[in-house]
Formats: C-alpha cells, sequence, structure tokens
C-alpha cells in the first residue's frame, strides 16, 4: 500500500512546479497555467487526505476548489483578453501602469 | 493502490506538468497540460474519489482547458514565441521552490493521521462515492454550495463585462 506521505510529498513537488512557473514565466498565459497546477496540487493533497482519514469532507472541499478555479480562469483570461486590446502584449514586463 | 502504479503516475505527473510549464508555445504547453489532468484523474480514481475524477476530466480537462486554448488562438501571440521565455530570476524561482519542497518534506516526514471519519470503505462500498459526496454537498454543505454558485455568477457576468469592446 502507498502510505499517505508519498501523496502528500508528490502534491508539494506538483505545487513547487506551479510556483517556479508563476515566479519565472514571463509570459501570463503561462502564469495563469501555473497557477492552475497550484490548484490541482491542493486538490491532490484534499483528495488523499479525504481518503486516508475516512472523510469524505476533502473531496467536497475539492469540489469548490475547482469551482473558483473556474471563474478565476474565466476572469483572468477575460482581463487578458482587455489587456491584449489595449496593449497588444501578454508579456508581464510590458505591463507596468501602476509601478509595481 | 499499487506502488508501482502510483510511481508510474508520480513521475508522469512531474514530468508533463515541467514539460507545460517550460514550453515556448503556449499551445503546446495546455496540450501537455491536458495529458497531465488525466493522469491526476486516475490517481483520484485510485485514492476512491470516482466522482471527483469525472469532475477532472469534465470540467478542468473540458472546459477550463478549453478556454484557455480558446484565447489563445484569438489573441494570436506570434510575437511572444520569438523573445525569452523565462524572466532573468530563474535560478531565484529554482532556489525558493526547492527550498520550500525541502521545508515540507522535512516537516511532513513523521506526520500522524488524525482522527478518522465515520466513511469507512464498507460505507462507501455501500452507497457509492457519488451518492455521499452529493448527500453532504445538498445537507450540510448546502450553504457554501450556494456561494460557489454565486461566485460562478459573478464570474460569467465579469468575464462578458471585461472582454466586450464596448459597454453601451
Amino acid at each position: 500500500m502507498v502510505p499517505l506521505q508519498w501523496y502528500i510529498w508528490l502534491s508539494v513537488a506538483l505545487f513547487m512546479t506551479g510556483v517556479f512557473g508563476f515566479l519565472t514565466r514571463r509570459s501570463i498565459i503561462m502564469m495563469f497555467l501555473s497557477i492552475e497546477v497550484m490548484l490541482n496540487a491542493v486538490n491532490l493533497s484534499l483528495v488523499s487526505f479525504a481518503h486516508f482519514l475516512n472523510d469524505l469532507r476533502g473531496e467536497v472541499l475539492a469540489l469548490f476548489v475547482i469551482a473558483v478555479a473556474a471563474s478565476e480562469a474565466a476572469i483572468g483570461l477575460a482581463i487578458l483578453i482587455a489587456l491584449f486590446r489595449n496593449r497588444a502584449t501578454a508579456q508581464i514586463e510590458e505591463v507596468k501602469e501602476m509601478k509595481g | 493502490m499499487n506502488p508501482y502504479l502510483f510511481g508510474y503516475l508520480g513521475a508522469a505527473i512531474l514530468a508533463l506538468s515541467a514539460l507545460s510549464l517550460t514550453r515556448k508555445n503556449p499551445v503546446h504547453a495546455v496540450l501537455y497540460m491536458i495529458v497531465m489532468f488525466f493522469h491526476l484523474a486516475v490517481l483520484y480514481l485510485g485514492l476512491g474519489a470516482e466522482f471527483l475524477a469525472a469532475v477532472q476530466i469534465i470540467v478542468y480537462a473540458g472546459a477550463i482547458l478549453v478556454l484557455f486554448l480558446f484565447v489563445i488562438m484569438v489573441l494570436n501571440i506570434k510575437e511572444e514565441m520569438e523573445g525569452e521565455r523565462f524572466s532573468g530570476g530563474w535560478p531565484f524561482g529554482i532556489a525558493i521552490a526547492s527550498g520550500l519542497f525541502l521545508l515540507v518534506v522535512l516537516i511532513t516526514g513523521n506526520i500522524v493521521p488524525g482522527q478518522q471519519g465515520p466513511y469507512t470503505p464498507g460505507v462507501i462500498a455501500a452507497q457509492t462515492n457519488t451518492k455521499l459526496v452529493g448527500t453532504l454537498l445538498y445537507t450540510q454543505y448546502i450553504f457554501p454550495f450556494e456561494i460557489a454558485s454565486l461566485i460562478l455568477l459573478v464570474a460569467v457576468v465579469g468575464a462578458i463585462v471585461l472582454a466586450k469592446k464596448k459597454l453601451r
């Protein structure tokens, strides 16, 4: 049998892949994809805890995470379309109106 | 779950996500991501979460990533693919990611599972996973469920308002 730790470590490694992508990619689309990877890593840990603790609340929480991820993707991509219409770029370094 | 199957799935998930997040062409990245989500759905099946595995394929691979593909096709980002794909701080990114990974592995090395819930494999086998999740969702978690539907409604309206050319 596979212990709980393996699932947690896989989930953490997946999350860190997403963190690396989010910190280093220049394209806004790739940053959104990294966010999706991170949310999936969290879902994996929720489902494995639900399985190993005999408690289905983890799976219910994972469903809510999926719903929030769907709305986040819709809003984020709509912002990206509005940005592309005004600036004709999807590179994060070109967007500096806010002086961040 | 069979350890060999887990090893294959874990290695495939990590390799596919790393491949996906380092591609220059966003379309290739999304296609790798779809394969990764299918592997993740198999992992959910092994954990006894049948409903979530179906939702993973239908909502993530079927809806969210198709939305990504749609936006990539609409935007027609040719010049994006010619420039540098990473920003200057990628060693910094690797350092932060591997440092956090080591930290969490050290912390979770001797984790002890807490209090066991009432949904043992026998109960789930008698009532099926989907029915139990649905019952929880529509009784104990009915209020968060309604809030989730409100969030989706806000996302629909917000996406249309943001992406529309001119609001009259």
